[in-house]
């Protein structure tokens, strides 16, 4: 799969590759330190960012987390504007 | 301002473990009914408490005729997915939502994929769809989004192609291949000759588009609400 940033591609590969023989061999097996992988993931980063900014893709709107099933299941029926709070 | 919202709520049981499922889960793109992902990126992790939390970017086409395309943006749309993965728990909780054009319609999906007794995997599948749109919300309020619930086996099956190719020997029961679904929503919906009548106005102004196109009539945003549903989604 693409990269949104056409040369973040072979760096997503990478990293993709790296998580991938981490979470399975390592976290899934009750390893929770995930150093492994994070060099390549700060340089994968690094090139996504810059292609998001290129792209004016802004994440401000999405700063809040989880909302709860419930919040859901209420304002389904209120209708209203939902307001997410952060937990 | 209109809002209207729907909930619906669908579960689905991949024959593969919860392990299985969830080492797939990070691969599933591409696969054959995902043609219309385009990118995927992961712009944030960590592992807290001994969880897994992830930030994903994806993208999608907009699989939008051209005569539809005045009516948003032909871009590839933008959802972000949140997940947290309990590895001790084998809870696996999804959360998507569209990143702008929240306006016209918001898809907001929490899908947790838990193991079941029998060893298998069930996923819950629970999406909320709103809209300030007057049509849209309209028509989203009167036909629920029960076209996004019926596909919800069909997109699975993407998902579950993957499983098949990454875990030839895990299947934990053989079923007859199902046929893969070509993710098209927009072949299914034949309200072509309503929605052409309202593409020809010609206004690029897009609330004064609305406006108009809320007119045309109903059959054109019951069409256009589900296909954009499917489109902000990201099942497959």
């Amino acid at each position: 799969m693409n990269s949104i940033g056409e040369d973040c591609n072979e760096l997503k590969k990478q990293y993709d590759a790296c998580f991938n023989s981490w979470f399975s061999e390592r976290f899934l097996k009750g390893q929770t330190d995930d150093s492994a992988c994070a060099p390549i993931f700060r340089v994968y980063q690094e090139c996504v960012k810059r292609a998001m900014k290129e792209q004016k893709i802004e994440l401000r709107e999405i700063e809040t987390e989880y909302t709860t099933s419930s919040e859901y299941d209420n304002s389904s029926s209120s209708g209203g504007k939902q307001q997410q709070s952060k937990s | 301002m209109v809002v209207a919202a729907s909930t619906c709520r669908t579960e689905t049981v991949f024959d593969y473990s919860w392990m299985n499922v969830v080492v797939a889960y990070w691969n599933r793109y591409p696969n054959p009914s995902s043609t219309h992902v385009l990118t995927e990126d992961t712009i944030q992790r960590e592992v807290r408490d001994g969880k897994l939390y992830s930030r994903r970017l994806l993208s999608k086409t907009n699989p939008v005729p051209k005569w539809g395309a005045r009516f948003y943006n032909n871009v590839p749309v933008k959802i972000v997915e949140d997940s947290v993965l309990d590895p001790v728990k084998k809870t696996f909780t999804t959360f998507t939502r569209n990143l702008g054009m929240k306006k016209i319609m918001k898809v907001d999906e929490i899908v947790v994929y838990s193991e079941q007794k029998d060893g298998k995997t069930l996923a819950v599948r629970r999406a909320y769809i709103s809209s300030q749109v007057f049509g849209f919300s309209r028509a989203i309020r009167a036909f629920g989004i029960e076209r996004f619930k019926s596909n919800g086996n069909k997109a699975s099956n993407g998902f579950n192609h993957v499983l098949r190719r990454m875990f030839p020997h895990s299947q934990l029961v053989i079923h007859p291949q199902p046929s893969i679904a070509t993710a098209s929503s927009a072949s299914e919906l034949a309200v072509a000759t309503v929605a052409t009548t309202s593409s020809s106005s010609g206004n690029h102004n897009k609330s004064e588009t609305f406006k108009s196109a809320a007119k045309v009539g109903y059959e054109f945003f019951k069409c256009h609400a589900s296909k954009i549903a499917q489109l902000f989604s990201v099942r497959n």
